[in-house]
């Protein structure tokens, strides 16, 4: 999955059914469908609160119902051909519509006469219709997925850190030509990642790993200025994450906090795992004197960007000014490294 | 003249980029004589250091914290005798375009020893930066005004300035200490801090933060003025009529 030279478009899926986004926009299309269905057939508007509800009463088991079985077999269905998937979904919507009218109607539940033909035929509409709409998102939003990878090469690194950083390199050359040529190594290993193919999300520990490089090289030139405190104990190193959503928050915290003063500064990095959610929070000093905001929102933008394309409405990123810091709060799903995939990395 | 080395002051805020410089200046040595008269991390070192070490040439970078490179440009402008400036930077597009337009000498990092050294040779032909110059040269505010004082520039902090009064000639400085003597223009410097000062009357601005409260005064003839009171001083300063909406204006930002 990780392979640098993989361009291909981004094959059909099916949308990812436990994701919270998922499930919410399923919930609102097909209660505003009945809602629709309603507005239709009712003669007066006074008339449309009621049936509405009345439709949802009945409508609301079906939906949870198969949302519930669809976040159960989600990781099989996942697995499975896009076309195949389809049917399966469309087939379990029918058992279950079908199903439920039978219980309904032999326990007398059923507040109308029952029609199981109607109900067949709204929920496999809908559920088409809903399939078509999460495709059509997909094909909108994979162009994006590669744009941003485009946007996360040129949101990062500024050449400012670039040419400081080779000149510091340049500095040791003479004197201590071994520190020059670690030195040298991390800033191609950091070139490495910038390069490549960063639309697939990547192992958390690997972007650690890159940030550490990263700072290495900012300590070179900044020296007893730049102070970094990880806190990573409880740090998931499986979680796979976007690339390069932790280092150009870096590369800020250097920037805005520590590069404006001559005093010492620290930057606080905590990376935890908490009721299956991954944390990353940032710290850093702020310097209200001579600041500059207009690189900093470019690379949140960017971030939250990509964050919202891999996990939808389950990862946040947020940030707050303290009277003395300044700190990013980034909350994402924990989605564990599959083994398979990571045996050929 | 020509026989005397040159005295160079090297100003970065990182300790390897002066190293660097240092190392290549090594290199000309023998092409050029030159000699290193002191290191400094930031434009406010530099000063301190060229008030008893003169110095014939700076080499500063630009983006430091403390003052910053185009900052100490102005303020060298205060010696007597001021050193040529050359700008060292790694990259900054926008002051990097300014220079350019108006011709203000600097050296791309990582510097390249001949660059350097056409550059050093340079240096005999070229004057000090103007004050016209610099005006066109993107920069922010200062942190600190500069006056001379027997032949030393001295540094006060913007945020130590109580008030800014036009005298005859000169433009008073007065903080909670003492009083320093500035030939600058008070429109000029309105324009610079905009927000930190505001004008009371047509000869003098307060800073906002120094400002206490207000008081009305009546004179014998029934003529009212207000005053402005300020922290840290035992003074108060006459509101003019035409600015006299200022007193509402701080009165209400206090209350909210």
């Amino acid at each position: 999955m990780r392979t640098t030279v993989n361009q291909k478009p981004l094959p059909l899926q099916l949308p990812e059914l436990r994701n919270l986004g998922t499930v919410l926009r399923i919930l609102v299309a097909v209660n505003a469908f009945a809602l629709l269905a309603v507005l239709a057939r009712e003669q007066r508007w006074s008339a449309v609160p009621s049936a509405w509800l009345e439709t949802a009463a009945l409508l609301e088991p079906h939906l949870l119902l198969n949302l519930l079985l669809l976040y159960m077999l989600a990781p099989w269905l996942e697995r499975l051909p896009y076309r195949i998937g389809v049917l399966c979904i469309l087939t379990l919507v029918a058992v279950v519509t079908l199903t439920l009218n039978a219980t309904f109607t032999k326990l007398g539940l059923d507040p109308f006469a029952s029609d199981p033909p109607r109900h067949l035929a709204f929920a496999l509409l809908s559920a088409g219709v809903l399939l078509f709409y999460f495709h059509l998102r997909a094909k909108a939003l994979s162009p994006a997925i590669s744009e941003a990878r485009l946007q996360a090469l040129q949101a990062r690194i500024r050449p400012h850190f670039l040419f400081n950083s080779i000149n510091a390199v340049l500095s040791l050359m003479r004197r201590e030509p071994r520190r020059a040529e670690t030195a040298l190594e991390d800033l191609a290993d950091l070139f490495r990642v910038l390069m490549r193919d960063n639309r697939q999300l990547a192992p958390l520990a690997d972007e650690v790993e890159l940030c550490r490089q990263y700072l290495d090289l900012e300590k070179l030139r900044l020296g007893e200025r730049l102070v970094v405190e990880w806190h990573t104990e409880n740090m998931p190193r499986d979680a796979m994450v976007p690339p390069l959503v932790l280092q150009p928050l870096l590369e800020n915290a250097v920037y805005h906090g520590i590069e404006p003063s001559s005093a010492p500064g620290v930057i606080a990095i905590n990376i935890f795992l908490r009721r299956g959610e991954v944390h990353a929070i940032l710290r850093n000093p702020y310097q209200a004197a001579g600041n500059h905001h207009a690189g900093n929102k470019m690379a949140m933008d960017n971030i939250r960007e990509r964050l919202a394309l891999h996990f939808d409405a389950e990862a946040s990123l947020e940030s707050k000014m303290n009277r003395e810091s300044y700190e990013v709060h980034i909350r994402m799903p924990y989605r564990p490294a599959v083994v398979a995939q990571s045996e050929h990395v | 003249m020509s026989d005397a080395p040159l005295k160079l002051l090297i100003v970065d805020d990182e300790a390897p980029a002066r190293r660097r410089l240092r190392e290549l200046l090594d290199d000309c040595a023998s092409a050029l004589p030159l000699v290193v008269v002191g290191e400094a991390a930031s434009g406010r070192e530099a000063l301190g250091l060229l008030g008893s070490t003169p110095a014939d040439l700076v080499l500063s970078d630009i983006h430091m914290p403390d003052m910053d490179g185009i900052e100490l440009a102005r303020h060298l402008l205060k010696l007597s005798l001021p050193p040529v400036l050359i700008f060292t930077t790694a990259y900054h597009e926008h002051a990097i375009a300014a220079f350019e337009v108006h011709a203000v000498d600097y050296l791309v990092k990582p510097v390249r020893v001949q660059r350097l050294l056409t550059a050093l040779q340079k240096v005999p032909r070229l004057k000090p930066l103007s004050g016209a110059k610099l005006d066109k040269l993107p920069a922010a505010a200062r942190r600190f005004l500069s006056v001379t004082e027997r032949s030393r520039v001295v540094l006060v902090p913007i945020e130590d300035v109580i008030y800014l009064k036009a005298e005859l000639k000169y433009i008073t400085i007065r903080t909670a200490e003492r009083e320093y003597l500035l030939e600058e223009s008070l429109t000029k410097l309105e324009e610079e801090f905009g927000q930190r000062f505001v004008r009371v009357h047509r000869n003098c601005l307060v800073a906002r933060e120094a400002i206490r409260g207000f008081e009305r005064h009546v004179s014998a003839e029934g003529d009212a003025h207000w005053e402005v009171l300020l922290r840290g001083i035992n003074e108060a300063l006459p509101v003019s009529r035409r600015q006299q909406f200022i007193v509402r204006e701080i009165g209400r930002e206090d209350a909210g």
